[in-house]
């Protein structure tokens, strides 16, 4: 229906856009939903992990000069370090004490703030590009798709197809997957849980951080760039069933390719209050998700 | 900033202190988050759901106002319960379908309907006029503002702020809403509210319509937060989106818990305390920039935040025996 209203040129190029924005989606969903299921934290300041990574990236990237690449790997290391550093300074401390699920998500509303507006001190307001070539565009099929874009959805989706097989091949993904299920049980049959919750943090904070590089650079960075990546990230979380770390991906791939088509009949402006308006549709018709199992919510 | 001895020496302007037009400022700003957090506390504090969608009602509130008398050329105070309606309106519809969610579906259920009812307010131009957002709502007002200021200069008193009048409404309206909505709570209709917080399953087991309940607390959260939106609107003299960010309602959060859980009080002592810190370090000289000081701010409300739930989850003020976030 859309080939016939549209142009292919349109339709693809807003579909790249929208596989790319679903790849951004997605890697942060399934570090959120993994951090959900687990440990049973609402986590708001996931979004700050994002950027935080996009201006780690920047700080490698412009500040010194060095190979995107390079600055791709430092974001991963330095966000991955920050979810480990939060794990020891703040949740495992506040597990201990038997904190309930609320007074941790408005203590991560708070870490949000001071993330945010911390990154917002050092570089200010002003919007920052990483240096990328954002024109520079690739033939295929007949299709000119901009390049950038490109290597986001390529590197993006071979991210989330490891991440995917790590949780289903790996032992480590299944002690996990174990842990989601049921913490007290996983630890009960043997399995190291402080440790499996580290390396969520790492798998977590990781891959929100290389998300908030690909947004930077298919976009611009500015203090809010995570932050408002959140609900749409949220909404993946939910489509996919709340926990689930294979629903995320696919549920964030989905709604990235919607909300960019969605632009054919709304303006760009409203493209991601249609996001939301699904989001809460779904909460309404089959709160399990999309790929959920039915349990009480 | 301009001097060049202060940007080496932390200083502070003693001067500022007796700034009586700026305290004014800060003290319309303390009693509209007043207003906003008293329907916050209803919810939060007495039945135990959590709103985080407050600020889409003071959009609505500020937004149907500010569209019915400048656009449609509707009678001011009219404009006002009509305004109140509209918000309760949007609170059932976002009420009904979310208040059946689990605690942390309908946080993020409320904080995605706000975004999208500011995002509708940022794009739907015919209605909103967009960014650049509506003006000349508050001729009724100003009038009735001159008035209060006229009255207040035949007492004597000749240099009064222009936004006293404000001021002096914004708080009788917080107070007047505070003394009712305390009252409300020793009603029996406030103690099953109550009971619904503590066990919704016995409240429903004792033959209560918890969710009937659970979305009237939503319809008076509704009520202050379309009220706080008419005193932000008259204050700022304009509506435009960008007023309406989460951030908002999250300041609301720390108010509410800065006073403490359960106490409708509370939200006075927390809103109070917040802004004259938050304004207060104005006049402590760093030698920052502007963004880096509103950035510091922004920081210290994190931090504020954090500590408050990591230490005292009952709020600074709170009763532990009351309410306790978490159990």
């Amino acid at each position: 229906m859309l080939l016939m209203l549209h142009d292919l040129q349109s339709v693809s190029q807003r579909g790249i856009n929208g596989l790319s924005l679903g790849a951004i989606y997605a890697l942060g969903a399934v570090g959120l939903t993994l951090v959900y299921g687990i440990l049973k934290l609402v986590n708001f300041a996931h979004g700050e992990f994002l950027t935080f990574g996009a201006y780690m990236a920047y700080l490698v990237n412009v500040t010194w000069g060095v190979p995107l690449i390079f600055g791709i790997l430092f974001a991963i290391a330095t966000t991955a370090l920050l979810g480990v550093a939060l794990e020891k300074l703040m949740w495992a401390p506040m597990r201990g004490r038997g904190a309930g699920m609320l007074q941790l998500v408005l203590m991560t509303i708070g870490l949000s703030f001071l993330l945010r507006y911390g990154i917002q001190f050092v570089w200010g307001t002003e919007l920052r590009q990483l240096d990328v070539n954002v024109t520079d565009t690739v033939n295929f099929l007949d299709l000119r798709i901009g390049r950038t874009q490109l290597i986001v959805v390529v590197v993006g989706f071979v991210t989330l197809v490891a991440t995917g097989l790590m949780l289903r091949m790996t032992l480590l993904g299944k002690r996990m997957r174990a842990l989601s299920d049921d913490l007290e049980l996983a630890e009960a049959s043997g399995i190291d849980t402080s440790r499996v919750i580290l390396w969520t943090w790492i798998f977590a904070a990781g891959l929100a951080g290389l998300a908030g590089v690909f947004a930077g650079a298919v976009t611009q960075l500015q203090p809010e760039l995570g932050f408002e990546l959140l609900l749409p990230i949220f909404a993946a979380v939910i489509l996919g069933g709340i926990g689930n770390p294979f629903g995320a991906l696919a549920a964030g791939v989905l709604l990235g390719i919607v909300i960019e088509w969605s632009t054919f009949f709304v303006t760009p402006g409203l493209k991601l209050a249609v996001g939301f308006v699904i989001l809460i549709i779904v909460l309404i018709i089959r709160p399990e998700g999309i790929l959920g199992r039915a349990r009480t919510v | 900033m301009s001097d060049p001895l202060s940007a080496f020496h932390l200083a502070v302007s003693f001067s500022a202190f007796t700034d009586i037009d700026f305290w004014t400022s800060v003290g319309i700003l303390a009693g509209t988050y007043a207003i906003f957090a008293t329907g916050l506390q209803m919810n939060v504090g007495f039945t135990g759901i959590f709103n985080f969608g407050q600020v889409g009602f003071m959009a609505i509130g500020a937004y149907s106002m500010a569209i019915l008398t400048a656009e449609h050329g509707v009678n001011f105070w009219l404009s006002l319960p009509i305004s109140i309606l509209i918000a309760i309106g949007f609170g059932l519809i976002i009420g009904l379908p979310s208040l059946r969610l689990r605690a942390d579906y309908f946080a993020i259920a409320t904080i995605a309907a706000a975004e999208a009812i500011r995002l509708v307010a940022l794009n739907a131009r015919d209605l909103t006029n967009g960014p650049q957002g509506i003006f000349g709502f508050d001729n009724s007002w100003n009038s009735v503002s001159d008035s209060i200021e006229e009255f207040i200069v035949d007492l004597g008193w000749t240099d009064v702020p222009s936004l006293f009048p404000l001021f002096l409404v914004t708080w009788v309206v917080a107070i007047v809403l505070i003394v009712g909505f305390s009252r409300i709570q020793r009603t029996p209709w406030g103690r099953v509210l109550r009971a619904i917080r503590e066990d919704e399953d016995a409240a429903r087991a004792l033959g209560k319509n918890a969710f009937s309940y659970k979305l009237q607390s939503l319809a008076f959260a509704a009520t202050t937060g379309a009220l706080a939106g008419f005193v932000l609107a008259l204050n700022l003299k304009f509506v435009v989106p960008d007023e309406f960010q989460p951030l908002v309602t999250f300041i609301g959060y720390v108010v509410l818990l800065l006073g403490g859980l359960a106490n409708y009080w509370g939200v006075v002592v927390g809103s109070v305390i917040l802004w004259t810190v938050l304004e207060g370090m104005r006049f402590v000289e760093l030698p920052l920039s502007e963004t880096k000081i509103a950035a510091l701010r922004f920081m210290i409300l994190g931090v504020v935040l954090i500590g408050l739930m990591a230490f005292r989850p009952q709020g600074a003020f709170g009763k532990r025996e009351e309410m306790v976030l978490g159990d």
